[in-house]
């Protein structure tokens, strides 16, 4: 069956079976590949996107399920000229990832927590961010990073 | 004030950008025209005879193109072991082979014995599920000491005790050793497990076979830390493909830890299947896959003793260990329990008698290797336990016992009486350092506040050392490994004067692409925006041996200076040809060559593009071009060095530990980029967390894999660990390279275990449960609470 | 996972017409369901998703107390749930994480009946009502074992009403890897007494601690629990904590979850 979302504002199409998953459908329905799949028991938080507007594990969502939803990935978070937005942006000036592979997730899980809540303590944000596992930074820079992107406007985070 | 983007600059990451915008290419993000999947059928016994394997139903169902089986391998050679080790009566080692896949048994729950290729992925794993084995179950071995004991149920039958090795380290002192524990006035021993581990970098391994039967080619895709390596393996032992026609790539690779340094079967198996179909054939793990396939860490069950007289002075270590090797050797097993292990059993102290005994099990269980750290880490623990217990035993302060052992700074070169001359350090300095970044003076006031919490604050305190940036050729070989060491660099000056940097050291998190931009732009005087940084790729690098060991810098960084000192060399050529002057009077610096005591200079652009235009060149004399090759081998190990402290407050009633205060002073020698050298230990001192209370890999007696995913595998999460203070002010320069560098990437994986366990043991003491004198790792809430109360 | 038909029901009665082809089960938030699919430890060969259904989503005060919506995810009841019952709230909100809290949903989350999951707790410490398609099951009567519930085939959780009572609380004890209760007690104080009910630490799953509760109920204080044994007898026991492990989180927790409330 084909299924059609808007994907980072683009309506989007690809064939696909009952059971492929929303990360299925983007990496290899729509060849957006910067979506990673770190696990398959909904735990590490590589894969996550946002649905309008939540974020979501894409490993564990049906993409049939999600049809004409409307679906941000991490290629559409830079801002509109190719910039690095304020979140990402952020990573990079604290060092906040190493192998770059759960990357993706957690800047995603970042932006979400900080639309919901643009001012957390860092409590609030080593907690929002329990479902997503770095094995590389040991977390600090990341947490850095994202306090560092709450003190920005919440504008500047990626247009969603 | 370093230089902007020069040595000691914390230079921003360039490949950030890639990996923040979804743009990094890992394994499974690469596609090939025409390609099938693989997807590997895996033992669901620990122990098995293989009776018979019927395909024929898999092979009819939709989609399906292949079905390989061990019979389909059985005229390759195995997957060796990197290093022959030699047992206390001068035996050669075990080396049962290890099949491409399992054939006439399958030795561990996981252990691929057939791989079917299909259209897609889904239909692949459909079929695998269609494949009828008669497998006859065997009993599993799982117990190290039970492997050893009944020696009629083997792992393999070339294997007829179950022990691959019985090695003494070094075997001429223990007769010394032995009599030192006769008269010492005091004995500590400490019985301990190293727990295994489960490396879990992010990205699963993933593999594409891409044979061309146009030319005979190979290609290989595949997540490794090494792609060397794994091509000379697979030539030289598994396949037979000769190594000009096989390239591996390792391109963005998502974490290693030690689980991406050695070749698997995976690799050979969809080489194999892509010559049979003639297309490109792609496997990606499932987590759950890798749980049960990609190589575990430590694992060891140790006795040691340590001697002293009634002062705390150490007059001998005596350590007995069983390491489990696993159902199959690993490429770097052996080594891991040996020569990363029992030589740094003298730790940074003076003892002068060290006695080391490593038996090798095998087991039915996933392979073990090298995990951050390897060998190191497992020293380093139960030294620092033992120590901490002797303190406690002789009423002597943790610090204070420590320090009247250290090396003293004036020893250097110390050699050790466990084979390795350490070739500079300070070990009071660093020591020093965290006492005055841990605000010991504080503790107390912060103890008091956790008690009117209910909670049972404590501090631990550990010191390590290790041996990195592995290593110098000549001294692995005499002790049994099978390759070389070196490191190797191509620096191509391109004719516009961009540079292009081949490396054999490869990234996979580590910043390569950055910091050795940094250490070229530094040595040629020339903007690191203009330095591209090429690993990864057989096809292009120089034969190197990749990135494990905390090895990078030390050794490929090494190779870099000595590629860029034979550029400048045949830039002073050039130049001297240019401004008609003696070679001998050019001078370069920051960038520029310059005729001595005169204005006459040709920039570094110049003389780059003259190389490639030499118009009247005497070519007799000056070859065209401008790009050298270094291969580096050192002359030693280098010695990286520390003290870590961690606080814990224990919750009496749960049994559950937080670590509010970490704290770690290290010695990496000079450091190139000081942000990237923070976040190496921040991810170090978390897996070390990890391990100490957390992570555990746990088997049931049937060798049924307990802890197969993140339901119970437990991962440290950002709510696990606290923000970190780390410190690398101490430097005593590695004296045998040019960069001065020692390495940084597992110190904290070394250094951390035995800094929580002795913080909590600390804090219960406090509380008063003296009788409790070790926990062992993972300290587990339940561990801990029916250690106070069971 | 194999393969399945997906529908999309867009409201109850759609949703039980297509759950009675054989074969069929009802997709919620898929948080639990989808991966058990990928281990192929389930194969429904029709996947009837809720989601679609508007009548099955939301959170809303009524005279029954508050009825929440059996597709309603976490993070909406975690949201709307605050300020009329803020230890539903809260549990609700320690539920895995922010990006499952989006999908998974309370109906999904009884029907399944996870020995280790929070929603149990609440419900039974609640007193809850559980509202299907066809009928309304009194909690007490509604979890039956490990992944067990009164429900039969087919049938579909449409809300959950659960009473608002003076003061409750809930305490989680998590387990390190998965981050479920290792155990979680739920304590809700009503005018006619105490409820007390204990996930993650019984071998048939959720229960009530009975004893607990008479003695809260003559004294709401934690010091009531104080001289009470629970016995390890019946706990559950693996390699996270073994049965007297769990007997001991189970009144350490039901003690703070009593201060708490």
């Amino acid at each position: 069956m084909k299924v059609t979302m808007t994907v980072n504002g683009k309506a989007m199409s690809a064939e696909t079976e009952g059971r492929t998953l929303l990360s299925s459908f983007l990496r290899e329905g729509l060849g957006l590949t910067g979506t990673h799949v770190g696990c398959d028991t909904t735990q590490c938080g590589a894969c996550t996107v946002h649905v309008d507007g939540q974020p979501v594990k894409s490993c564990t969502v049906l993409a049939q399920d999600v049809a004409g939803r409307s679906v941000t990935t991490i290629e559409g978070m830079a801002n509109k000229d190719g910039s690095l937005s304020v979140i990402q942006q952020a990573f990079q000036d604290h060092h906040g990832l190493q192998c770059g592979f759960c990357t993706p997730g957690m800047v995603m899980i970042s932006a979400a927590l900080l639309s919901e809540k643009p001012n957390p303590t860092e409590e609030e944000v080593r907690h929002y961010l329990k479902g997503n596992i770095c094995r590389c930074t040991g977390y600090h820079n990341i947490v850095k990073a994202v306090m560092a992107a709450s003190g920005a406007d919440s504008q500047k985070l990626a247009a969603e | 004030m370093p230089k902007d983007g020069g040595i000691g600059a914390s230079t921003l990451r360039r490949e950030d950008i890639r990996f923040l915008t979804g743009k990094g290419r890992y394994t499974a993000d690469i596609n090939l025209r025409g390609q099938a999947f693989a997807c590997f059928l895996r033992s669901e016994v620990a122990h098995g005879r293989i009776r018979s394997i019927d395909t024929s139903a898999a092979e009819e169902m939709p989609g399906v193109l292949a079905v390989m089986t061990g019979e389909d391998f059985t005229e390759v050679g195995g997957n060796p072991t990197g290093w022959l080790v030699q047992s206390r009566d001068g035996a050669t080692m075990k080396e049962p082979k290890r099949p491409v896949l399992a054939h006439g048994k399958v030795r561990h729950v996981g252990d691929a014995y057939a791989l079917v290729v299909a259209e897609t992925y889904e239909q692949a794993k459909d079929a695998c599920e269609a494949i009828e084995a008669d497998i006859e179950e065997l009993p599993a071995i799982v117990d190290m000491a039970a492997a050893v004991a009944d020696t009629t149920n083997r792992v393999h039958d070339e294997c007829d005790d179950n022990v691959v090795f019985d090695w003494g380290w070094i075997e001429e002192n223990r007769a010394a050793v032995d009599a030192a524990f006769e008269t010492a006035p005091h004995v500590t021993t400490l019985e301990l497990v190293n727990n295994r581990l489960s490396p879990n970098a992010m990205e699963p391994r993933a593999s594409i076979g891409d044979f061309d039967s146009g030319t005979g080619d190979y290609k290989l895709y595949t997540t490794s830390q090494n792609p060397h390596l794994t091509r000379l393996l697979i030539s030289a032992f598994v396949m037979g493909i000769p190594e000009n026609k096989l390239t591996v790539i390792a391109p963005d690779v998502g974490g290693g830890f030690g689980s991406k340094i050695y070749h698997y079967g995976e690799e050979a198996a969809v080489l194999a299947a892509s010559k049979r179909l003639d297309r490109p054939v792609k496997w990606v793990c499932d987590r759950s896959e890798a749980f049960l396939s990609d190589a575990h860490g430590r694992d060891h069950v140790t006795k040691i003793q340590l001697a002293t007289d009634m002062e705390g002075n150490f007059l001998a270590v005596r350590t007995e260990t069983l390491a489990n090797m696993g159902a199959y050797l690993s490429n770097f097993a052996t080594c891991t329990p040996t020569f990363l292990h029992g030589t740094l059993m003298a730790g940074p102290y003076k003892t002068p008698h060290v006695y080391v005994n490593v038996k090798a099990v095998m087991t039915n269980t996933v392979p073990v290797d090298a995990y951050r750290g390897a060998g190191r880490p497992e020293a380093t623990y139960s030294l620092e336990r033992v120590i901490d217990k002797a303190a406690d035993e002789l009423g002597i302060d943790p610090w204070e016992i420590r320090r009247k052992n250290f090396i003293d700074p004036d020893q250097f070169p110390y050699t050790t009486p466990v084979g390795l001359v350490y070739d500079t350090g300070n070990y009071h300095a660093t020591m020093d350092k965290l006492r005055e970044l841990s605000d010991v003076a504080g503790f107390e006031a912060r103890a008091t506040e956790s008690a009117a919490k209910g909670k049972l604050r404590g501090f631990g305190l550990s010191t390590w050392i290790e041996a990195c940036g592995i290593a110098p050729s000549n001294l692995v070989g005499v002790l049994g490994c099978r390759v070389g060491l070196y490191d190797a660099a191509t620096i191509r000056v391109n004719a516009t004067g961009n540079i292009s940097v081949l490396v054999g050291a490869h990234s996979h998190g580590q910043g390569h692409e950055t910091v050795f931009a940094q250490l070229i732009a530094e040595k040629l005087g020339v903007d690191a925006k203009s330095v591209e940084i090429v690993h990864g790729d057989t096809s292009k690098i120089p034969f190197g041996m990749g990135t494990y060991g905390s090895r990078s810098l030390a050794v490929c960084g090494s190779a870099m200076m000595k590629a860029a000192d034979k550029i400048i060399d045949k830039g002073k050529k050039i130049a001297a040809h240019m401004l008609e002057a003696a070679e001998g009077d050019i001078e370069f610096n920051d960038g520029s060559f310059s005729v001595a005591g005169t204005d006459r200079q040709k920039s570094f652009a110049e003389i780059a593009f003259s190389a490639y235009v030499p118009h009247n060149y005497p070519l007799e004399t000056l070859e065209p071009g401008l790009e050298e090759t270094a291969f580096y081998d050192p002359a030693n190990f280098t010695y990286p060095a520390g003290a870590y402290g961690c606080e814990v407050e224990v919750d009496p009633e749960t049994g559950g530990v937080d670590i509010v205060r970490f704290t770690c002073a290290d010695d990496f020698g000079n450091v190139i980029n000081p942000m990237i050298v923070a976040g190496q230990v921040h991810g170090g001192v978390a897996q070390g967390i990890g391990q100490a209370l957390l992570e555990g890999v746990v088997y049931n007696e049937d060798g049924q894999l307990l802890t197969g995913s993140y339901m119970d595998y437990a991962m440290p999460r950002a709510d696990d660990v606290p923000n970190f203070t780390v410190d690398h002010s101490c430097v005593t320069p590695c004296t045998h390279n040019p960069l001065g560098a020692k390495g940084c990437g597992e110190a904290g994986a070394i250094g951390t275990p035995p800094a929580v366990v002795n913080a909590v043991i600390d804090a219960l003491h406090r509380a008063g449960h003296r009788h409790i004198t070790h926990i062992d790792m993972p300290l587990t809430p339940s561990r801990v609470w029916t250690a106070m109360h069971g | 996972m194999h393969d399945f038909e997906l529908v999309k029901p867009a409201s109850v009665a759609e949703a039980v017409a297509a759950l009675g082809a054989e074969g069929a089960q009802a997709l919620s938030g898929g948080q639990t369901l989808l991966p058990s699919m990928k281990q192929r430890l389930a194969a429904p060969e029709r996947l009837v998703s809720l989601g679609d259904i508007a009548e099955m989503k939301g959170v809303c005060l009524g005279d029954r107390g508050l009825a929440v919506g059996g597709a309603t995810p976490h993070a909406v009841v975690a949201r709307e749930a605050k300020a009329h019952y803020p230890a539903l709230a809260w549990l609700a909100g320690e539920i895995g994480d922010p990006s499952v809290r989006a999908r998974g949903t309370i109906g999904g989350s009884l029907a399944n009946n996870d020995p280790a999951a929070c929603y149990p707790a609440a419900a039974l410490g609640s007193g809850a009502t559980i509202v299907t398609d066809r009928r309304e099951i009194a909690a007490d009567a509604f979890f039956q074992g490990l992944f067990t519930t009164a429900l039969e085939e087919g049938e579909i959780i449409t809300s959950v009403h659960f009473p608002i009572p003076e003061k409750a609380a809930y305490m989680k004890f998590a387990q390190p890897a998965s981050r479920f209760a290792l155990v979680g007690v739920f304590v809700a104080k009503f005018a006619d007494g105490v409820r007390v009910a204990i996930t993650g630490a019984g071998e048939d799953g959720v229960f009530r601690w009975t004893e607990a509760e008479a003695a809260l109920g003559a004294d709401f204080r934690p010091e009531a629990v104080e001289g009470l044994a629970l016995s390890a007898g019946g706990m559950l026991g693996d390699m996270h904590g073994a049965p007297a492990y769990r007997a001991n989180l189970v009144k350490v927790l039901t003690r703070r979850a009593v201060a708490a409330a």
